[in-house]
């Protein structure tokens, strides 16, 4: 077994590592959200690779096919994906707001501007 | 009686959107809602403690293939303290919520309180991993938008704070449970826990042991981890204050327990892997550096926010001592110290309902023109603090009792030394409030609004020279957890 | 971009096939691909491209919010009805099997009705978020 034998999980650790780094570096509230969006993305394709069948066809039955590839994960990740897709609409509405109260998505402007660290 | 399970969650599910559609009545629909989740709540304990765990199986389909809900006296204990929770803050919350909400929002409020109310008691009663992670997700994704409700600008930067950091540890747990379905094929707890065991040593079930603690730890606020606590609490409006505070860390902390035994078994956490030696000290720190900084803080929702922080380090404390004893501590200071925050940000929101302000300066000698709010302040800061004759006195005493009985003598030394700094912030708040010159002109708050306070108020009291019930069933609570 | 010919007749062109195709997904998602999900964002995505071209007025004139808010609702109280009513008719929350005559139509029944329920919550949910964003914008 070659140490890239398992490329979906360096895949998997690649995207995670600089979805955390977008979040923790950026002061940009947007730039944020794009990291926060990267790392999620990340684990999606982390419970989709894990589903995947070598040679096997899509969880459909179907005459000439007797291996399918496993459809759990999958759902499990579109459930994954929804979530998603609210928690990033709740956080760009919220920064839509904090653009209105203070003028500004940069973190520490907005800190500045609070007064407090 | 059979569905009882389901309806427990479904309930409050169900009046949510309906909170969309009749907009006069969403405070009528809330207020039902969360008494039927009490109701239900209620027949779920005795039915627990009397017959045994509820299982219930969602569209027919036998587990590990199907959901099943999966309630334990544990399960049971928390959702009392939650829905009794709501209950009260909704029947406290009509005037509050008007007051700080614009009018057409009202009831998006209500609807995403009862959205809120659900994900909290279905993260309780499934049986499920990934559908804890969805409760979770629901529970988590209507309490930022209710943060974000509140007046002050800095609610919405607080908002976002807790979104990423709890977005992050959310997905820790997605991370953790997908290793977990890689190694086993299952995402059925009872399941999981039977295949787990030949599998300990593998590194992957080590990571996802690992995520699973971090990602939860998150949402507990567990020391190092809670600086979205804070200003969450602080700026949001005052109803969500007093629910957050009263459950949310407490179903967080239920997750962590579920998975340390039911999941991965009562030795992987502590023999195993020995995370009691980072959870202790890290306890003890969460303890000592919060209540210092609460002793510091300006405004009176951010001492009781910081005490929060310090009051989470006691229960993972007696999780951290790895003893029946200390479970059982621990779990009951979960119920107490629902009851006391409960209590006390009930009575700080009647304060700020009146002045408008929770800012120390602004409410100089407002107590002695609202002596009853002023009154369940002082109790509850008693039993903040842990003197006899209240809730908080029985959490601390069994601590300590654990603690010695490991032979731990300089943990109850700490406990008993961050008591005295809790008097202190306690003391600042009575000092301001009752002897300090002011010219507020609060009127006490009416009575709907000091019943439900003054009720959770006289609980702590009757639960602190009443032990048996709350002692009773934690100890039944802790034994199902370490023996199932 | 109502003015610009191109881009509106295409899109007038374009709409109902979108809405039909999104139809064709919501129902046909229990035979193959699709469902809910997919086939409410793909109906979203009509009206918005409509509300693109013609504007976010006109939009709102023919979908308003109320309605949208109501559609919200209606999906999500679709779905708890089907589950409540398998636990009325004797059997588990969503246990599609006591829905029809026998246990094939039932669970045909109790998966369509399901997935209407997902595929109005989503699409309505989609539209309001379209409209919370940009109606903001031109306040």
């Amino acid at each position: 077994m070659s140490w890239f034998s398992h490329y979906n999980y360096w895949i998997v650790i690649f995207l995670m590592m600089i979805g955390l780094y977008i979040v923790i570096c950026r002061d940009n509230l947007a730039r944020k959200v794009i990291g926060l969006n990267v790392f999620q993305t990340s684990v999606f394709v982390l419970f989709i690779s894990i589903g995947a069948v070598r040679g096997a066809t899509a969880p459909i039955l179907a005459e000439g096919f007797t291996e399918y590839a496993n459809p759990l994960p999958h759902v499990l990740i579109l459930t994954a994906i929804v979530v998603g897709v609210a928690t990033t609409s709740l956080a760009l509405a919220l920064i839509v707001r904090i653009n209105e109260a203070y003028g500004t998505i940069d973190e520490n402007q907005i800190q500045a501007k609070d007064g407090d660290g | 009686m059979e569905h009882i399970a389901i309806l427990q969650v479904v309930i409050p599910l169900v009046l949510a959107p309906l909170c969309l559609v009749i907009p006069r009545y969403a405070w009528l629909i809330a207020f039902f809602g969360s008494l039927a989740a009490l109701c239900c709540a209620i027949v779920i304990l005795l039915a627990v403690l009397g017959v045994g765990d509820i299982f219930y199986v969602l569209g027919g389909w036998a587990p590990p293939w199907g959901i099943s809900l999966h309630i334990d006296p544990l399960g049971g204990y928390i959702l009392l303290l939650v829905t009794l929770v709501a209950t009260l803050v909704v029947v406290w919350a009509h005037d509050s919520v008007s007051s700080e909400i614009q009018e057409d929002q009202i009831n998006l409020f209500w609807c995403m309180f009862l959205l809120c109310l659900t994900g909290s008691l279905g993260i309780v009663a499934t049986g499920d991993a990934f559908n804890v992670f969805v409760f979770l997700e629901i529970a988590s994704l209507s309490t930022y938008s209710l943060i974000a409700l509140g007046r002050d600008r800095r609610a919405l930067m607080a908002s976002f704070q807790y979104l990423v950091m709890g977005t992050v540890g959310a997905t820790f747990i997605l991370i953790s449970i997908g290793l977990l379905y890689m190694m086993t094929g299952t995402l059925n707890m009872v399941d999981l826990a039977s295949s787990l065991p030949e599998l300990r040593d593998t590194t992957t079930v080590q990571a996802a042991f690992a995520f699973l603690t971090v990602g939860v730890s998150l949402k507990i606020a567990l020391f190092p981890l809670h600086q979205w606590l804070p200003n969450a609490y602080t700026y949001a409006p005052s109803t969500v204050t007093v629910f957050l505070a009263a459950t949310s860390t407490k179903i967080s902390l239920y997750v962590l327990l579920r998975f340390f035994y039911t999941v991965f078994g009562s030795g992987y956490a502590f023999d195993d892997l020995n995370v009691d030696y980072i959870l202790l000290p890290l306890s003890i720190l969460a303890i000592f550096v919060s209540s210092m900084i609460a002793v510091f803080q300006k405004d009176l929702k951010k001492i009781l926010a910081y005490s929060s922080v310090a009051q989470i380090g006691y229960m993972t404390l007696g999780v951290a001592l790895a003893n029946s004893q200390g479970l059982t501590a621990a779990i009951v200071h979960m119920f107490n110290h629902g009851l006391i925050k409960g209590g006390l940000f009930l009575a700080v929101g009647g304060l700020c309902f009146r002045i408008g302000s929770t800012s120390l300066s602004d409410l100089r000698g407002a107590g002695r023109t609202m002596p009853w709010t002023m009154g369940a302040i002082v109790l509850g800061g008693c039993a903040l603090i842990g003197v006899p004759l209240t809730a908080g006195f029985v959490s601390k005493w069994y601590l300590i009792v654990a603690a010695l009985e490991k032979d731990m003598w300089y943990v109850a030394l700490a406990i008993l030394a961050a008591s005295i700094i809790a008097a202190t912030y306690v003391w600042r708040i009575v000092e301001t409030l009752y002897f300090q010159e002011g010219d507020s002109a609060g009127r006490e708050v009416p009575v709907y609004m000091l019943l439900p306070t003054w009720l959770l108020i006289a609980m702590l009291v009757w639960l602190g020279i009443d032990t048996d019930l709350t002692i009773g069933i934690a100890e039944r609570a802790a034994q199902s957890l370490v023996s199932p | 971009m109502k003015n610009n010919f191109i881009v509106r007749e295409v899109a007038n062109l374009f709409l109902p096939i979108i809405v039909l195709f999104g139809f064709y997904v919501q129902f046909h998602g229990d035979f193959g691909p699709g469902g809910g999900f997919q086939a409410g964002v793909i109906v979203a995505v009509g009206i918005i491209l409509y509300a693109l071209v013609h504007g976010l007025k006109k939009t709102r004139q023919l979908i308003p919010d109320v309605f949208i808010r109501f559609l919200m609702a209606m999906g999500l109280l679709l779905f708890a009805a089907t589950g409540l009513a398998s636990l009325f008719l004797g059997a588990e929350f969503l246990n599609y099997s006591v829905l029809g005559s026998d246990q094939l139509t039932g669970q045909h029944i109790g998966i369509i009705l399901i997935e209407l329920g997902v595929g109005i919550t989503v699409a309505a949910v989609m539209v309001a978020i379209f409209y919370a964003f940009v109606g903001r914008d031109a306040k």
